[in-house]
């Protein structure tokens, strides 16, 4: 295996945590709307990733920073060819990321609610965009003997990429759904349950349909059997949550999204950004890859420094794995338990 | 206008923008981790409500720092994409490495730090401020170098018959000395915006006799730093200015809007006229100081734009390679003047509020308030100059910025990102701003006596 290669599998390890991380947290903005009955329920529900949504995001920007360095030609190339597809998912980061802190600040029902369709709404849109977005760098899409992109944000837009992007948006929220059950109790973590019930029976055929799909028109033998399994992942992680085992549900759903990036990229490569004008004009893992030094520093740098990220983002779930209740949060105006030393236990700012 | 116009527009206002936000963040977190850790240490409460204070304004600038630091990475890929074939080989390395080694070091020990409060010992809970403060300052350098390379490619070599350079030494990129010159730079002016903020924010409680146990020692600290960041700022530019003699002489020449080259040259603090040197009608000239400024030396040889230009042509081939001279003239003289008097206040104010003496006049407490803005216009007209100065290079020598403009994306695309972010930039400032102007009205947190209970309330932030 070349180092090409590798960082091919390295940047979609990246994709995979970042679908698997932030897929949930997206599947928790889109459900906070349809869950949370009153304010106190919806934070408990903002709550549940609250301390971990950022670290998630970081793998996107990671996945971003390792194409550019790995494989300048497929960055500049599908950077500036998903122009405005990038420009709709970073607003939705934007507003989304700003939301999390700004919504507690201010007591008022009405900037809340304000806030809150914000939340689904920047959830909902990458959630979907992601999916369109990776399906047509599988389908191909109009590139020029310069590796420029020749089409529009319509171009996109077809069928298939549209079901993929149905198929993210509905494994994300069904993840979701999964982590809130794992990470709620009583009446909402009932409702989570049945949320995702309601999910899997759009999410599972619509991902069965987009896998086949895909396997028929681009798959390879290798692929087959990933996506084979990411289908039988899928079912049993749904029949998990039907049977209200949470724990194998959701490691059903998060098996899901990384076997169905495998079958993703392993139907890419070695294409890393294919060409449908002509198949000469392809980005391919050794055309758009990074000289051999670049790789070589890159590949040491990740590999001492990846294993202490995913130990410190590891123990980040740990400290926080307690499920949260409506008496874990603090009734707005009220300030919560003061102290006056060390052994403090009070969250910064205390109020909202 | 052209794609590039709009995309250097675009880059721009996007980046003074998000730099509005970061050097508060990367003070800020340092500030509030000395705080907690004086709170630990003299177990005074004091310390404990500045912590937590403070520790909000600083939430609330980090998260929309955050958001729009996304922005940064992707449009290179966006709208420079040229630029990113040419240079991704090198300038990928650093960004790469600042997302894995430092980007997700803060963002996790954020995470940790705003929840952890019930769960962490207080100790692990200290550990997590400082690490995200850590993780700030190295995310800080990891961009330095990426952009000191912009302005003096170093480790690096053309790959012949393609339009491609590729990395030769990493170690050479990341102790570039023009990088090593403006990490602490920037890094100490983060602190003088820092302490500014303090300072502001304080006396308007201070104005108000309002939990003057807080504040007013939260002034004196941020008069304090500021002062001494302030001192330290000027210092590390000055060593910069000789680096940029040497590396990027016709920046140097700009920044005096010098055409030719003048042994024992003049720096002119103020200038009416036309600065093509055509005339000058009026202008306030201290004798030797920009040749003291360039070599040290007050006699020193400082090259005028008109000479450098010339030496460009023949090495680079003909063509145009001067920035805007009146951008690089004012904004050099704005950044120093605005960062200088910024500390001259800060003395002024320290020595009002000698021995806890609390000054009675208003104007103190509205140059106080309205002193907040002197840093950010430092920091703003700074980066402007660095930036504007190198022009029309993006990466000096190597690459224009007319070369480095994506190839495939319309106007019409452009056109529609530089309104959309405008405008959403717009109304995230007036919401944070309008937010942290509230939040500071209400003070410091009141810490009472800790009631009995076995378990402490688990509680949150959002």
């Amino acid at each position: 295996m070349n180092l090409a290669t590798f960082w091919f599998i390295l940047i979609a390890v990246l994709w995979s945590g970042y679908f698997v991380l932030e897929g949930f947290d997206f599947g928790v903005g889109i459900l906070l709307p349809f869950l949370g009955r009153d304010d106190t329920e919806r934070r408990v529900l903002v709550n549940t990733i609250g301390p971990v949504w950022d670290g998630n995001e970081v793998w996107l920007l990671t996945a971003g920073g390792a194409t550019f360095a790995a494989f300048p030609l497929w960055y500049a190339s599908m950077f500036s060819g998903f122009y405005l597809a990038l420009l709709l998912i970073l607003v939705a980061l934007i507003v989304r990321g700003v939301c999390f802190e700004f919504r507690s600040k201010v007591d008022n029902p009405r900037w809340r609610a304000s806030w809150d369709r914000a939340i689904f709404a920047g959830s909902a849109l990458p959630a979907l965009l992601w999916g369109v977005a990776f399906a047509n760098i599988v389908r191909g899409v109009p590139l020029n003997a310069q590796h420029v992109y020749t089409g529009n944000l319509l171009t996109l837009l077809n069928w298939y990429g549209l079901l993929g992007g149905l198929v993210t948006l509905g494994l994300f929220t069904l993840h979701g759904a999964i982590f809130l059950g794992l990470r709620t109790t009583g009446e909402l973590r009932q409702r989570a349950r049945h949320a995702a019930v309601a999910v899997a029976l759009a999410a599972v055929p619509l991902a069965a349909i987009f896998l086949a799909v895909t396997q028929f028109s681009h798959g390879k033998p290798a692929t087959d059997v990933t996506a084979a399994v990411a289908a039988v992942a899928l079912i049993g992680g749904a029949a998990a949550a039907i049977r209200g085992r949470e724990g194998w549900a959701f490691a059903g759903t998060a098996l899901t999204l990384v076997l169905a990036v495998a079958t993703l990229f392993g139907d890419l490569w070695p294409n890393v950004f294919p060409s449908s004008t002509s198949a000469a004009f392809s980005l391919t893992v050794n055309n758009a890859s990074s000289a051999h030094y670049t790789l070589v520093v890159m590949s040491w740098v990740a590999i001492i420094f990846t294993p202490v990220v995913l130990a410190y983002q590891g123990w980040t779930y740990w400290v926080f794995r307690k499920r949260l209740t409506s008496s874990d949060i603090v009734p707005t105006g009220h300030t919560p338990p003061p102290v006056t030393g060390p052994e403090a236990t009070e969250p910064v700012g205390g109020r909202s | 206008m052209s794609v590039l116009d709009l995309s250097r527009w675009q880059f721009g206002i996007t980046t003074v923008y998000h730099f509005i936000f970061v050097p508060l963040t990367i003070g800020l977190s340092l500030v509030v981790a000395c705080m907690q850790t004086a709170w630990m240490i003299k177990k005074d409460p004091v310390y404990l409500r500045m912590t937590k204070f403070f520790g909000k304004i600083f939430l609330i600038n980090f998260a929309v720092g955050v958001v729009t630091g996304i922005v940064q990475e992707f449009q290179f890929g966006m709208n420079w994409s040229a630029y990113s074939e040419f240079v991704g080989n090198v300038f990928g390395a650093p960004l790469a490495m600042e997302a894995l080694l430092a980007f997700f070091m803060e963002s996790t020990f954020i995470g940790l730090w705003i929840f952890g409060w019930n769960r962490l010992s207080p100790r692990v809970h200290l550990a997590t401020i400082w690490l995200a403060a850590i993780g700030t300052s190295m995310s800080a350098y990891f961009i330095l170098a990426a952009n000191s390379w912009m302005q003096h490619p170093v480790g690096y070599k053309v790959l012949p018959g393609t339009h491609k350079v590729v990395l030769t030494s990493i170690w050479a990129l990341l102790t570039n000395s023009t990088a090593l010159g403006a990490w602490p730079h920037v890094f100490f002016a983060s602190l003088v915006v820092t302490g500014v903020v303090l300072v502001a924010v304080s006396a308007w409680h201070v104005a108000r006799h309002n939990q003057l146990e807080v504040f007013r020692r939260a002034m004196r600290v941020g008069l304090a730093l500021t002062l001494a960041a302030g001192i330290v700022t000027a210092v590390t530019g000055d060593i910069q200015a000789r680096l940029m003699d040497s590396q990027q002489p016709m920046k140097m020449a700009a920044a005096e809007a010098l055409y030719n080259t003048s042994d024992a040259a003049s720096f002119s603090l103020f200038t009416i006229g036309s600065l093509n040197g055509s005339k000058e009608l009026w202008s306030i000239r201290v004798p030797d100081l920009l040749s003291l400024i360039a070599t040290l030396n007050p006699h020193g040889t400082v090259q005028g734009i008109d000479n450098v230009e010339r030496a460009y042509a023949k090495k680079y081939g003909p063509g145009q390679y001067k920035p805007i001279i009146p951008v690089t003239y004012w904004s050099f003289r704005l950044m120093v003047g605005f960062g200088m008097l910024a500390a001259l206040l800060a003395a002024i104010g320290l020595w009002l509020t000698r021995r806890r003496r609390i000054p009675r006049s208003r104007w103190f407490y509205r140059v106080a308030l309205w002193g907040l803005v002197l840093p950010y216009l430092a920091t703003t007209t700074g980066w402007i100059f660095t930036e504007m100065g190198r022009q029309p290079w993006t990466v000096f020598g190597l690459l224009t910025t007319a070369q480095s403009v994506s190839p495939g994306v319309t106007a019409s695309s452009v056109i529609i990102s530089l309104t959309v972010y405008t405008l959403l930039y717009a109304g995230l400032a007036a919401i944070a701003g309008w937010l942290t102007v509230r939040y500071v009205k209400e003070g410091a947190p009141e810490e009472a006596e800790r009631p009995a209970t076995e378990e402490p309330l688990p509680v949150f932030q959002y």
